[in-house]
């Protein structure tokens, strides 16, 4: 190494500094010393007791965490994928060439620049049973089929019945997707002209330039919003939060790991099993990635390989 | 990549104004954290002991305490107290306690009490309560209670409440009901209900005459009209008869109601605080609320709105008299505060009767100390602050359970209710889960306990 690159190499590191001084303070310390914590009967106040694996089995025999895992697990399975269903249709039909299109993209991607805890506000408001906007939508629809095929459905009263707090919840998110759908607009800046081009040659329609050109050549991005997407939906917590006004839903329909891990936190004083749940989420959520990522080795089109 | 600017093809033009803002940046700093300071009262404080004091409350509870902080800054010139409202303040207590910079002063639930001495958070009071000759005879039995745990004197009180039976008289009058007669035992509280409910002609509820979840504050405490405790030295007893039966009565609701019927009915109600709160509107006609129902009253019911209070009815008679819960805001002193003979002298003083009762009736409650001056009975505002009071009085009141697990316990305890309303568990088998699960919580705490307790206890007499 010459002295200039070796000179070089220090002025980066200075400049870069603050990053990784801040990255060691608030994310490598704190996540250490979570996993210490969670081998420990620890309550923030008194000092740490040593206690081994204790907390881990205790976990395994909670009812309540094995709830709170049902229903991460359920919101998961649900949200990511209508969620990327949903930004990606968006997306495409932001992209055809209309008028005003500008004006669209925009009052789509507005949702996602509401604060979350006003989005859960609003929508305790949209989602009530009795007054609430969707059921006022719902209803005369209901009322339709009803007449028509004899039926006797009603439009749920979603945050107060068990079965539908998560439905209702799931709307909500959706609702605040503009960010992926600006993110998949961008990479559908990137699809080349020319193979759309060839592919009208050959008599391709909508639908197949979509299925054969589309979704391979924007496969990174849809794996990236996957990613994301599965981060945010494991750690989901602020919506439902305030959505419950604080609680976890009726019958616990809406308690997710992040929701028990703060209830154990800094309700319960049970900072040491609240770290034991912190590190599950932790290994959950990495092993999702790490098999999304071998699943995006075979089946991911990068340009440049 | 060679279209990218290097840093040194900056042109000397753009170098200047990144300097230059650069500059304004750095200076500006000294400036935004300086703000924060107030001159005048900087020259009031000088000389004096400033104490941090924190506490929960806002809007016009706040402004009373304030009242009072000012007075006592006033009335002396050795100590200076800082109020702030602090909201969630049991978490920031907690996180500034941990990291050894608390405030001197901090106004906490007395539930908390418990959890808070058992994990060191918290000062013992005992030597500094007896060299100002503050004992137990001077306070209402409920409360002295409530500010005792393990052995020590923990805080002392500020304002206190209890909570009991408060009722629309105009719609006891139009079901022809008398309302200066209200509902005495649980048995009656059901035949009033049952003249007092309303339902349109579709069956849906238009009015209900007690509903046990408006507001369902207390969903975990039913049993205490039913003679229950929720724990009894190191057993829960969430499974004990009496208590069973309470929620065998929560649970006649929804088979009575229907709970899609109810939750819909629920649906429709407007904001606790605010003009469509059900009981303002006359949806809800009887509600178990506190002795704060009054604030609520004067700023968001109708002007005409008639109200009574009584003790909330029991399930037999006699010793069950005037079943009530009795809690209080509490004074403390964390660990680690750094002038606890200065704070405590605020306490004292706050806990002197005069003083006491201009906080009390400026947060239109009724003060917590055995003796109160007739003056203050008689120039209150609150129209019913009597009742209130008799009921603090009771043999039976009774604050929540004095234990460190009572958070989790209640959250167990309100999803026993909510598997009750929603039909999914019967009284007996959601109250199974609480029991067992808490039974085992409980017993980790003590054992936790009893590994903590000889040395603390150790510390605690040192101070």
């Amino acid at each position: 190494m010459t002295k200039e690159e070796r000179r070089n190499i220090r002025t980066g590191l200075a400049f870069i500094s603050p990053w990784i001084i801040g990255f060691f303070a608030f994310c490598v310390y704190p996540l250490v010393s979570s996993v210490y914590f969670s081998l420990c009967d620890y309550s923030v106040l008194s000092s740490a007791v040593f206690i081994g694996m204790h907390n881990y089995t205790d976990l395994a025999a909670d009812e309540v965490f094995w709830t709170a895992l049902g229903n991460t697990f359920f919101f998961c399975a649900a949200a990511i994928p209508l969620g990327l269903v949903v930004a990606l249709a968006l997306a495409i039909l932001l992209n055809f060439d209309i008028r005003g299109r500008g004006i669209y993209r925009t009052i789509f991607f507005l949702p996602s620049l509401v604060p979350m805890v006003c989005l859960a506000v609003l929508w305790q408001w949209l989602l009530n049973g009795e007054v609430g906007l969707v059921n006022n939508l719902l209803n005369p629809l209901l009322g339709f089929m009803n007449n028509l095929f004899g039926t006797q459905w009603v439009a749920p009263n979603w945050l107060a019945e068990a079965r539908w707090a998560k439905w209702g919840l799931i709307f909500t998110v959706i609702w605040g997707v503009g960010n992926a759908v600006v993110i998949f607009l961008a990479g559908l800046q990137d699809v080349p002209r020319h193979l759309y081009e060839s592919a009208e040659i050959d008599g391709a329609g909508f639908w197949h330039k979509t299925l054969h050109i589309t979704l391979p050549i924007l496969s990174p991005v849809i794996y990236f919003n996957l990613v994301m997407g599965l981060i945010g939906s494991f750690q989901v917590f602020a919506v439902p939060y305030v959505l419950t006004g604080g609680g976890d839903g009726p019958q616990r329909s809406l308690l997710f790991l992040a929701t028990y891990l703060y209830q154990n936190a800094f309700d319960f004083w049970n900072m040491g099993y609240a770290c034991a749940i912190g590190v599950v989420l932790f290994v959950i959520i990495l092993a999702c990635t790490l098999l999304l990522r071998a699943f995006a080795e075979k089946h991911i089109y990068y340009a440049g390989k | 990549m060679s279209c990218a600017p290097r840093i040194n093809q900056l042109s000397n033009n753009e170098l200047f104004w990144l300097r230059f803002c650069f500059s304004i940046f750095i200076l500006l700093i000294p400036l935004l954290v300086g703000c924060g300071s107030d001159s005048h009262a900087e020259r009031e404080r000088q000389g004096r002991v400033v104490l941090k004091y924190w506490d929960k409350w806002n809007g016009f509870e706040a402004e009373a305490m304030r009242g009072v902080v000012e007075d006592f800054n006033k009335s002396q010139d050795r100590i200076w107290v800082d109020f702030n409202s602090v909201s969630q303040i049991d978490r920031r207590l907690m996180l500034a306690t941990a990291g050894g910079v608390p405030p001197d002063i901090a106004g906490v639930w007395g539930y908390s009490v418990p959890v808070y001495a058992e994990n060191n958070a918290l000062m013992p009071l005992d030597e500094l309560a007896r060299e100002k000759g503050i004992r137990a005879g001077d306070y209402i039995p409920a409360y002295w209670t409530l500010c005792n745990h393990v052995g020590h004197l923990w805080g002392l009180p500020s304002t206190p409440t209890t909570i009991a039976l408060v009722y629309n008289k105009k719609l006891f009058r139009e079901a022809g009901l008398d309302p200066d007669r209200p509902p005495q035992t649980i048995a009656e509280l059901e035949e009033y209900n049952a003249k007092l409910t309303r339902r349109g002609a579709d069956g849906r509820i238009e009015r209900i005459g007690f509903l046990p979840e408006e507001p369902g504050w207390w969903n975990a405490l039913w049993g205490y009209w039913w003679g229950a405790d929720l724990v009894d030295g190191s057993k829960i007893t969430a499974r004990a008869p009496e208590n069973t039966a309470a929620y065998e009565w929560l649970q006649t609701y929804p088979d009575r109601f229907g709970a899609d019927k109810l939750v819909s009915f629920r649906d429709g109600f407007g904001n606790f605080a605010s003009p469509q709160n059900p009981f303002f509107t006359g949806r809800v006609a009887m509600v178990l609320q506190g002795v704060w129902i009054f604030n609520f009253i004067k700023n968001y019911a109708p002007s005409d709105f008639e109200w009574g209070v009584a003790p909330f009815p029991s399930s037999g008679s006699g010793a069950r008299d005037a079943v009530t819960l009795a809690e209080c805001d509490m004074l403390v002193i964390p660990s680690g505060a750094k002038h606890p003979r200065e704070a405590f002298e605020f306490i004292a003083y706050v806990n002197s009767q005069p003083v006491m009762e201009r906080l009390c009736r400026g947060q239109l409650k009724f003060s917590p100390l055995a003796v109160c001056s007739d003056e203050f009975l008689d120039s209150h505002p609150h129209p019913h602050i009597r009742e209130f009071l008799a009921l603090a009085k009771s043999p039976n009141a009774k604050g929540y359970p004095r234990t460190a697990i009572w958070t989790s316990y209640e959250a167990d305890m309100r999803n026993a209710v909510s598997r009750i309303w929603g039909g999914s568990a019967t009284a007996g088998e959601a109250l199974d889960d609480v029991q067992a699960r808490q039974q085992k919580n409980l017993d980790r705490r003590i054992e936790r306990w009893k590994r903590m307790e000889p040395a603390l206890q150790k510390l605690w007499s040192k101070q």
